[in-house]
């Protein structure tokens, strides 16, 4: 049945944080955006936004990138995810889109209160970067300052999710990110069909054989 | 590829209406149908096939292509009949012809001897309500049997030797090994422990219009497109069709089962597509709607003559006894791929903690321990991780990389216990998006459900050790407030006053209404309850043939 993946949206609603809930509540509509992702990643001219104002649309790409950095391996930007969550604010994430600006402008205020004479998000190190994130973290051990509200922290969660998601979504139904890059990093190969051994461990099985002898019984 | 089928009239009486065409509903209409029988079998979801199924994530799993809608049908939760519930998603159905059997995983355990007598072997428990089944594994045995040949099974018979006595071998071979599996063999039989291979309800080999698995990885959650999964579509209901007097009628959601002044059942009242109702006519009315929709349609179709609920009356406990199988989940990372994300979910696992000693360990229970993996590249980005794991950056981006080929899990099934407040009852506030009382969801574990848990992880944490798991880590074992087995919640017994059916479905209380399903369950077995649903399923329909043809049922 599917009762693990269940247990597990369910694990993730009550241990692990809301991330499973969010997708799930939001999965339908992700479809256009990660279509939409890949048109403009491909397209290669001047993207116009359908929510973000210019000056927002860098400062979501740059925390996108933080995210999902791109180093030796493609990262959130080379899959289009920045096109991915100004499609979903004007889907699926439309009701999300006072929180957006709210977690903006409180990102803004940390920035500028931790780091006096940065402007803004985009115009810090990445190492600013990455410390403004951890106080933005619920999750992370570190204290979080007292003005930052729930909202901004559901705010940095629901936009980790929608990176994640915008960078991991199926390629294989042509809707995915560009050039299924997420795909690759995790080793997902995109066949639909495959033949055993699959892995390592099952490589040299000899096949199967009964057990030497029963033990007792527990 | 839908077969020609018999469109029958509301207003014809035809000899059984089925509500419901998951595993029960559907292998009822195989049997009834095939036994001459006029049969209409309602479906509240629509009619897939393996052309609509899809490996696109978004749509299975996000926009629930195969299961119950959380906004068409909200439900609510609540842990004791004391809280106020609060509107959440609560449980996971399949809402499409075949019901759950299309996306479940297919495991197929036999119950054993002890789940039908464990009441007699241990005793009371407190705060449970734990009685013996009715009937014994001997009797469901020829059934067992029926369900691996018939629906179609792949496994190896004497492979384990905790198996009950079984009076034929399996008819085909087990599935191949996954890398999650040799490691999960190895590592237990250096325990000392009984890995074997699991039975699936999975084609090893061809079957007439069906095609072996092909491992392409989308199993839990997803349709087979090949044919390969035994859903109740493709090995009972088109066998039905077939008969040719069999209509399947979907997009067709009962809402009330009607009674005459005789307290009969006349038939089933439904919603069609576009929410027009009518009244289907029947000599009699089987209900295999899952655990929980069982008891929602009986409690909504309360009447004067039935004010408790239909089928209610003599004992109450329509909807109670609810058993969701307790569980937990271990995660262990290797050095090499295991590249487990190919193929079905399960291919090892062990039955040596069935039976535990309660006077040994301190609770009542028992379960299995599987090796699998079923996660998909977003779900495993959110959940798969050690919870060590940074939730961003380059770490995170690391980590991921290099974990989601070397990942595996051991994830225990068990026990439940039940208990009469744990129930599917009608919220009094919430309604459906066709008015309907949403279905309300109580449920406290037993503590020694969470003992169990807590028991069997500790031994799945052990496995891994002594598969040399480079990293081991476990979900949070908490409460449940979340229902996929949906089981007890119109329990079989002898007893009017304390059970809702007889040993042949009957209801007590009325003498043409037959229920059949995970409601039927008086123990919750171990995890895995979907091969007894069906097996339940062959035996009701035989007796209910036997019934029918004796003139027990009609007039």
């Amino acid at each position: 049945m599917i009762n693990e993946l269940s247990r597990r949206r369910f694990l993730s609603q009550t241990g692990l944080g809301v991330s499973a809930a969010w997708v799930s509540a939001h999965w339908p509509e992700m479809v256009s955006a990660a279509t939409h992702a890949r048109q403009a990643v491909q397209s290669g001219a001047v993207y116009k936004f359908e929510f973000f104002t210019p000056a927002e649309a860098v400062e979501i790409d740059a925390l996108s990138a933080r995210i999902i950095p791109s180093d030796d391996t493609p990262g959130a930007r080379e899959a289009g995810v920045l096109y991915f969550i100004d499609r979903a604010l004007v889907t699926f994430a439309s009701s999300d889109q006072q929180k957006c600006r709210d977690g903006l402008t409180q990102l803004q205020t940390v920035v500028q209160e931790k780091f006096p004479g940065v402007e803004k998000f985009s115009a810090a190190t990445t190492e600013q970067q990455d410390e403004i994130l951890r106080t933005m973290d619920t999750n992370q051990k570190e204290p979080t300052i007292g003005r930052l509200q729930e909202s901004s922290q559901k705010f940095f969660e629901a936009l980790r999710v929608a990176t994640i998601s915008g960078f991991l979504i199926d390629p294989e139904v042509g809707l995915g990110n560009r050039g299924g890059v997420g795909w690759k990093l995790i080793g997902r190969e995109p066949a639909h069909s495959f033949e055993p051994p699959f892995g390592y461990y099952d490589q040299d099985y000899p096949g199967w054989q009964p057990a030497p002898k029963m033990a007792d019984k527990e | 590829m839908k077969v020609e089928q018999p469109k029958y009239k509301t207003s014809d009486e035809v000899d059984f209406v089925i509500i419901g065409s998951g595993a029960a509903g559907g292998i009822l209409a195989k049997e009834l149908s095939t036994n001459g029988f006029r049969v209409v079998v309602l479906e509240q979801g629509p009619y897939l096939t393996e052309a609509d199924y899809t490996h696109n994530e978004i749509k299975v799993l996000g926009e629930d292509l195969l299961t119950n809608h959380p906004k068409l049908q909200p439900t609510t939760f609540r842990k004791t009949p004391q809280d106020k519930a609060k509107e959440q998603r609560a449980l996971v159905y399949g809402r499409t012809v075949g019901g759950t059997s299309v996306h479940f995983t297919a495991n197929f355990w036999r119950f054993h001897e002890i789940d039908f007598i464990e009441r007699s072997k241990v005793g009371a428990i407190p705060g449970a309500n734990l009685v013996d089944w009715p009937i014994r594994y001997a009797d469901l045995e020829p059934y067992y049997t029926k369900v691996d040949w018939e629906i179609g099974v792949s496994g190896l018979a004497g492979a384990s030797p905790f198996d009950p006595p079984r009076s034929k071998p399996y008819p085909m071979p087990p599935l191949p090994v996954k890398s999650s599996g040799v490691i999960f063999e190895r590592a237990a039989r250096k325990l000392g422990w009984h890995p074997f291979p699991a039975p699936m309800a999975i084609l090893s080999q061809p079957r007439p219009g069906r095609s072996a698995c092909m491992n392409c990885g989308f199993c839990l959650s997803f349709g087979c497109e090949v044919g390969a999964k035994s859903s109740s579509l493709v090995a009972a209901i088109r066998v039905a069709e077939r008969t040719g007097r069999c209509e399947i009628r979907p997009d067709s959601y009962v809402h009330r089962i009607e009674t005459d002044a005789r307290g009969r059942t006349i038939g089933a009242a439904y919603f069609d597509k576009d929410k027009n109702t009518h009244l289907q006519k029947a000599k009699a009315v089987i209900v295999c709607a899952n655990g929980a929709e069982t008891p929602r349609l009986l409690l909504m179709s309360a009447n004067k003559q039935f004010p408790n609920g239909l089928a209610n009356n003599s004992s109450g406990v329509v909807g109670k006894n609810l058993m969701l199988n307790s569980g937990a989940i271990s995660l262990g990372l290797f050095d090499h791929p295991l590249n487990d994300y190919k193929g079905f979910a399960v291919s090892r696992l062990l039955h040596d903690f069935y039976e535990l000693d309660a006077q040994k360990v301190g609770f009542y229970g028992g379960g299995g321990l599987d090796a699998r993996f079923d996660m998909t590249p977003i779900g495993f980005a959110m959940n798969g991780l050690p919870l060590d794991t940074p939730k961003w950056g380059s770490a995170f981006k690391r980590t991921l990389a290099e974990n989601f080929t070397r990942t595996m899990e051991v994830f225990s099934h068990a026990t439940s216990l039940a208990r009469e407040d744990n129930s599917f009852s009608l919220d009094p506030e919430l309604k459906d998006a066709w008015g309907l009382p949403a279905l309300r969801l109580t449920y406290k574990d037993h503590p020694d459900d969470l003992k169990l848990a807590k028991w069997l992880n500790d031994r799945a944490l052990e496995l891994l050790d002594a598969a040399g798991a480079k990293k081991k880590w476990s979900y949070p074992i908490v409460e449940q407030e979340f229902a996929v087995h949906l089981l007890g919640t119109c329990r079989m017994g002898t007893d009017p006053k304390t059970s809702v059916i007889n040993t042949d479905h009957r209801t007590h209380d009325v003498k043409n209404l037959f229920l059949c399903d995970g409601s039927s369950f008086v123990t919750s077995g171990r995890g895995q309850p979907t091969m007894t649903i069906e097996a339940l399923a062959f035996r009701a329909a035989d007796r209910i043939t036997a019934l029918a043809k004796s003139g027990e049922i009609g007039a």
